[in-house]
């Protein structure tokens, strides 16, 4: 006989999805994993976010040997699940002499991958800009750089908004597979706390807390979007 | 000894000569000559593909010109000496589809080259903004997007633009093609006022009623080759060759 035997359907629902005790026991524990998902996850997006537009703004230059390294990185790091990455550089590199804390072991991966999807993304927007653009530009006498950094870039960073988004959102919630190498962050500790509890609350907290932590992230790229909007409706 | 001082003075402000340019195996120019005179209004007509636009862009070294010699202002443009940079700013380009900068105001669309490529100060180039505003007729567009524009008002910022940097000569392909009839006509006033204040342009278009009116000189052009040029009213009312006279009667049908 245990708990649940005795209740309605609705309480059984509520006692195991909704349960206060259990909230309060676990509640702060989770809420120091929402911690370390902002901390990394802000991390990560800017140093994605940083390296894939530098990347791309390289690519543009149209130097062929370089180009071909930028091309190999970005197709490795958007093929290799995140996690091999993660349990390469936490657990081989200390072969090679190497030994990273698990959180920049988690920061540089997860950026990485970031970078890669975040290059790809602002190249297909600075292949996108149309050409008279740059035939105008220069026909000014802007230079080769002045026009890439005044015309074309602003162009493909509104293109590169929206999927841009969507990436550093699923690249940011990989950050639960810190839970490998030990970083514990909300989804990790809500899995415990569920383990540790029988019950399925602290998953409910989980869920909770990841919406809070990317509605604002939502928010500020539709923000960032409206800005962009150059007199459309 | 300058590259430049080298060129002996001519009596053209653009003087093209064999120019020869292909895409592939594709001959686009077979050897074109363009003498363009200061002051002069030239229009290139010819079929869609004769050449015009690789031409136009020939003479700006958008299109780097296989062979031919291109001299503006007595300046040898294909020297390698030459600072590219530099020569395009005396050489205004406009635009078939305009081509202005969308996330861009129409003030700072004219003011980006004048700021980063003339040095001028914001202030200084906001007033040259205006006053090219005005000169088109657009006084009270600077804050406004090109998406909130007009076709014909975007082509007579398209022309604001290249002008605000003073250039020699203002080269135009198609400018009135990608516009509705009905707004043809504010941007040919304004090309017609341009060329009563003495500015040098070259002009691909099939405006023929225009061209009667305003060009000094009409150049044919077909397969890459100039087939015949000289008055408006020779082209048009008495031309010698049959190839003339075949497109001549196909754009008026």
């Amino acid at each position: 006989m245990t708990a649940t035997d005795a209740m309605s359907n609705w309480d059984r629902f509520v006692f195991t999805f909704f349960n206060a005790d259990i909230a309060m026991k676990y509640g702060w524990e989770i809420l120091q994993g929402a911690s370390v998902t902002i901390l990394a996850g802000l991390a990560v997006v800017m140093t994605g976010i940083v390296v894939g537009f530098g990347l791309a703004a390289l690519r543009a230059i149209g130097w062929k040997s370089l180009n071909f390294l930028i091309i190999v990185f970005v197709d490795i790091f958007r093929s290799l699940p995140p996690l091999a990455i993660i349990l390469v550089l936490f657990f081989g590199f200390p072969a090679i002499g190497i030994v990273l804390p698990s959180l920049i072991v988690l920061w540089l991966s997860l950026g990485a991958v970031l970078a890669a999807f975040a290059e790809e993304i602002f190249w297909a927007g600075i292949t996108s800009v149309p050409k008279g653009q740059w035939l105008a530009a220069r026909s000014t006498g802007l230079t080769f750089a002045q026009t890439l950094r005044y015309v074309i870039l602003p162009q493909a960073v509104r293109l590169g908004i929206p999927p841009l988004t969507n990436r550093a959102i699923s690249i940011t919630k990989n950050l639960a597979l810190g839970s490998a190498i030990g970083v514990n962050e909300i989804l990790g500790r809500a899995n415990s706390a569920l383990s540790m509890s029988a019950n399925a609350t602290p998953l409910t907290m989980g869920a909770l807390l990841y919406v809070l932590v990317f509605i604002p992230l939502v928010i500020a790229s539709r923000m960032l979007e409206r800005n962009y909007r150059w007199g459309e409706h | 000894m300058s590259s430049t001082a080298a060129t002996p003075a001519s009596r053209y402000l653009l003087e093209a000569r064999g120019v020869r340019k292909s895409f592939g195996p594709t001959e686009v120019l077979k050897g074109v000559d363009l003498l363009v005179e200061p002051g002069k209004l030239v229009f290139l007509i010819g079929p869609s593909g004769s050449g015009k636009s690789t031409l136009l862009r020939c003479c700006n070294r958008l299109e780097e010109p296989d062979s031919g010699s291109i001299i503006m202002d007595d300046v040898d443009l294909l020297s390698p000496r030459t600072d590219i940079n530099a020569a395009r700013r005396q050489i205004g380009m406009v635009f078939q589809s305009f081509n202005l900068y969308p996330h861009l105001t129409v003030q700072k669309n004219i003011t980006l080259a004048l700021r980063k490529v003339a040095g001028m100060s914001t202030a200084d180039a906001n007033a040259r903004a205006a006053e090219m505003l005005a000169l088109v007729g657009l006084p009270d567009k600077a804050a406004s997007y090109p998406a909130q524009l007009s076709g014909g008002q975007q082509q007579r910022i398209g022309i604001a633009r290249s002008l605000a940097l003073d250039p020699k000569i203002i080269l135009m392909d198609e400018p009135t093609s990608a516009l509705d009839p009905e707004l043809v006509g504010s941007v040919l006033a304004v090309v017609k006022d341009l060329r009563d204040r003495g500015i040098t342009m070259v002009i691909a278009s099939h405006e023929m009623n225009f061209a009667r009116e305003a060009a000094d000189k009409v150049v044919f052009l077909d397969g890459g080759l100039v087939i015949e040029q000289g008055s408006a009213e020779d082209i048009f009312l008495r031309p010698q060759e049959d190839r003339t006279r075949r497109f001549l009667a196909q754009i008026r049908h």
